[in-house]
């Protein structure tokens, strides 16, 4: 029997997942490796969820160059792997006549990396598009092909699709290191260590996130030093017809694009992320502050001025990596088999679809020279998460004479049906957190105070558990400690 | 799709919903009683504790007993209840509510509509509270329903952030079932919750109770491990530095207000912005003429005793604009001075029956002078607390007084008798 490629691919955020599913494209043995109990738990939860137009990108660097193509795939990709993404526009808005200057070269740039239709509007039109910006604004930098979405939904979706196409997925099991050995092209992987068990692996995609420069280092591979850069969000409740309809993007600061204001695809407005550098170490340093939520909101209103703390639903922080070159870290290394999808930075989303081709196609095809077989039986397409409150009445009643569950309201908020939440928990979800995520229960504005005991008792029924061992999310999360009566 | 006529819908099997519909329901209305849960009652079935009824019924019951003096009333008066059932949109110019249950999907075309949504739990996410986002933190209602519907303890050591009635009894409730309850924190510098449920939930159990506190970080990566708590101003609600005291714990139980729910109608009736809730007036009809409401949804009540009363009279309203077609149009605003809050209802019709004004004050004050008018009536009240709504009766008298002096608004003044 012919022996296949085994790939390990370590990290099941948005990088790690499209990259394994497209390596289900040819016939391979793939391991996703994620240490969380769900997918798209780390950089890819907390972020801003945007879609980048990819006009502010330097010409020439990396991000620039996946960044314009990362955008354009994720129509298609949506379409396959069933995630939501809405190409609302963004604006980067000029509250001073010297930011002009900056618009004209965003202009120039937008247009050497590719993209079409975007423009500089004056004052007059960005009021008409934008109603509540503040009357500051002189004008604004328009990009129409920018978009969101819900990042863990890409990869979830990309994950799920890689399974279904062969790929082995390996939840809250931690890479711990790598084995060696001299190959014909030198130090070459032989196999990787978990802390679960240990598996012979050609071929290692370092897509760790947070940890990838950790990772490298286990392996002998080089990848410039990480630190985690701390993003402090404010979610604000929805507004019918809603407040802002595209993202907002201020005049940037040297090292971040700023604090934005945007809808998310559920109809709430994200405000965020300040970007506070932290030491090396700090990977699961998460805490919200008060100077870094009062910046959030301080930020925001010099672009919408009317936005209040009241409708604040939730705030939350997230990290990201951040290296010295500031750019993605992308190719084979010294140590044969050890492939880098590092240093995701913004754009970091919005060009992994293209960082995924670009790793599979190019790297371990042509440049490391693989030699794979078409996997005839891939298929690209993902079922999409349903929300039977989003059908039309008459679909919906079909769908109840199937099955009550999805009669039966849970999360009142959001409007997810018992039956949605026992979907997404048959199709993966372990947690509360795998549930709110997958469903946007708890998501609204009651966060869980008419639904938490509800979807708990739904996890519960479905894997057979007892209330008392639901999780809120990996770790030592349980939610309830003890009976009340044996 | 089914489609169906009905005199009174009533939205919301709670206390103010079940009052409504018993009270329509015995005025001879077709009435259909539409609940979200699997069991009419609210929050009352969960609320296992007893003080409820004493205005009502003058004696002392558990939620549950209350709630089942309604149920079998509405039983027997011939209300149709339905469960499990989700009102998925009210439609106004149509006069039409569209649900979805386990049966499917229903248009219900009543002549009157109550809404009864009650209120939700202000949300611990929405403090914007900084640190971490573990597990074991939680409001009052849900630690509730754990508690009492599920027979589960959040946890081993609790810290109660509010002190709204839930959280004061969640204290005692914890205490009772062998938790560790560490104390209750208030930013403000008066309770939040009823005098004896200070007493009752707290001085009986050695609780300390920290005024002008509150909880500036939560500690935990995983599981909640601790909180940091501060002092805040009395007087300007700043916090003052240096007074910061980290406390170690596993559960964080939050009673920090209810906001009242009406999504449903909100985008065509008014809204009080103090209350928070849907302006009525003394029939409990809001601006829409189909529309009556009642309850935690108008504003937010201390005793289920005040939204009964209000529900009946919501109900009574309904049936009465069912049999005669309309209501009287004329009414005049109620308006606040400086020293209320809450001010329940909105507007006072210059006909119909008596009604209750229910205010809560901004300040504590050991004795008040209350003027309604000017020149309707004064009366003076000992012990004002913001956390007990001040009921006045609103008489036939004062309606026909009301209509003489020809006023265009009525004053509700609190002012401080020293």
């Amino acid at each position: 029997m012919e022996r296949l490629l085994k790939i390990a691919v370590i990290g099941a955020g948005v990088v790690g997942s499209l990259i394994a599913r497209q390596l289900t494209r040819y016939r391979c043995e793939i391991h996703v490796f994620e240490k969380e109990e769900d997918v798209g738990w780390g950089v890819t939860k907390a972020n801003s969820a945007v879609i980048h137009g990819g006009y502010d990108d330097l010409p020439g660097t990396v991000r620039a160059r996946f960044c314009a193509k990362g955008n354009k795939m994720y129509t298609p990709l949506s379409e396959e792997l069933g995630f939501e993404l809405n190409r609302i526009g963004s604006f980067v808005l000029a509250q001073k006549p010297e930011d002009f200057s900056y618009l004209e070269t965003l202009r120039k740039q937008a247009i050497e990396n590719g993209l079409t239709g975007c423009a500089i509007l004056p004052a007059q039109k960005v009021r008409e598009m934008e109603p509540y910006v503040a009357d500051s604004i002189l004008g604004g930098f328009w990009c129409p092909t920018a978009g969101i979405t819900e990042p863990w939904m890409v990869a979830i979706g990309a994950v799920e699709n890689a399974v279904k196409n062969g790929a082995h997925l390996h939840l809250s099991e931690a890479v711990t290191g790598f084995i060696t050995d001299e190959g014909p092209r030198g130090r070459r992987i032989a196999a990787v260590k978990t802390d679960r068990s240990e598996y012979p692996i050609d071929i290692v995609i370092n897509a760790s996130g947070l940890y990838a420069d950790e990772l490298s280092e286990l392996a002998g591979a080089s990848c410039p030093p990480l630190h985690p850069r701390k993003g402090e969000y404010l979610l604000l409740d929805k507004f019918d017809p809603p407040l802002v309809r595209s993202v907002l993007f201020p005049i940037p600061s040297a090292i971040s694009k700023g604090i934005l204001v945007l809808p998310t695809v559920d109809g709430g407005l994200l405000l965020g992320p300040t970007a506070t550098d932290l030491p090396k170490g700090e990977k699961q340093e998460t805490r919200t502050t008060r100077e870094g939520l009062s910046e959030t909101l301080s930020s925001a209103r010099t672009l919408v001025p009317i936005l209040d703390p009241q409708w604040t639903v939730k705030s939350f922080a997230g990290l990201r990596p951040e290296s010295p070159q500031k750019d993605f870290v992308i190719g084979k290394t010294e140590i044969d088999g050890f492939v880098q999808a590092a240093a995701m930075r913004s754009p970091g989303l919005t060009a992994a679809p293209a960082v995924a081709e670009h790793i599979v196609e190019e790297v371990l095809i042509r440049e490391c020279g693989y030699a794979f077989e078409r996997n005839d039986r891939f298929t690209p397409v993902n079922p999409p998460y349903e929300n039977v409150s989003r059908l039309s009445l008459i679909e919906w009643e079909k769908r109840i004479e199937e099955d009550p569950l999805y009669g039966k309201m849970a999360c009142v908020c959001n409007k997810v049906t018992e039956g949605d939440i026992r979907d997404a928990v048959r199709r993966g979800a372990t947690t509360v957190d795998g549930v709110k995520f997958r469903t946007r229960a708890s998501f609204g504005r009651c966060q869980g105070g008419f639904c938490l005991a509800k979807i708990a008792e739904i996890l519960a029924r479905e894997s057979g558990r007892s209330l008392g061992e639901i999780k809120m999310r990996s770790g030592k999360t349980e939610i309830l400690r003890g009976m009340v009566r044996e | 799709m089914k489609e169906m006529t009905t005199d009174t819908l009533v939205i919301g099997g709670g206390a103010a919903g079940m009052a409504a519909a018993v009270e329509c329901a015995e005025r001879g209305c077709r009435t259909i009683l539409v609940e979200r849960e699997e069991y009419i009652g609210g929050v009352l079935n969960q609320c296992i504790h007893n003080g409820f009824g004493l205005h009502v019924f003058k004696e002392e019951l558990t939620g549950p007993e209350y709630a089942q003096l309604f149920k079998s009333q509405i039983r027997q008066k011939g209300v149709e209840t339905r469960s499990d059932l989700f009102v998925v949109k009210v439609d106004a110019k149509r006069r039409e509510v569209v649900t979805m249950g386990k049966n499917g999907c229903a248009i219900y075309r009543p002549q009157a509509l109550i809404m009864t949504t009650g209120a939700r739990e202000r949300p611990f996410n929405s403090l914007r509270i900084p640190g971490t986002r573990p597990a074991g933190i939680y409001t009052a209602g849900v630690a509730q329903r754990f508690v009492n519907l599920h027979n589960r303890l959040p946890g081993e050591r609790a810290f109660v952030l509010g002190s709204g009635d839930i959280g004061l009894i969640m204290a005692r409730r914890l205490t009772l079932e062998g938790m560790t309850v560490l104390g209750v924190a208030e930013l403000m510098p008066h309770p939040g919750g009823l005098a004896r449920n200070i007493s009752q939930c707290l001085h009986d159990f050695n609780i300390p109770l920290y005024l002008s506190t509150s909880v500036v970080e939560v500690h935990g990566r995983e599981r909640l491990e601790g909180i940091t708590l501060a002092k805040f101003d009395p007087v300007t609600l700043q916090r003052l530095p240096g007074t910061e005291e980290t406390v170690a714990c596993d559960t964080l139980i939050l009673s920090v207000g209810l906001l009242p729910q009406n999504e449903l109608i909100e985008s065509f009736v008014e809204t009080d912005p103090v209350n928070r809730g849907v302006k009525v007036d003394s029939f409990m009809r809001t601006t829409h003429p189909w529309v009556f409401a009642a309850g935690n949804n108008v504003g937010v009540y201390d005793l289920v005793d005040f939204v009964t009363l209000d529900g009946k009279i919501a109900g009574q309203s309904a049936a009465k604009m069912v049999h005669d077609g309309f209501l009287p149009e004329k009414r005049v605003p109620l308006a606040r001075t400086e020293n209320i809050s809450t001010l329940i209802p909105s507007l006072c019709c210059l006909e119909g029956n008596p009604f209750t004004i229910y205010f809560r004050s901004k300040k504590t004050m050991k004795k008040a002078r209350i003027s309604i008018g000017p020149g309707l009536f004064e009366t003076i009240r000992m012990g004002i607390k913001p956390s007990e709504m001040v009921d006045i009766p609103f008489t036939v008298k004062h309606m026909e007084k009301l209509k003489q002096l020809g006023l265009s608004k009525i004053e509700v003044s609190l002012k401080e008798v020293l």
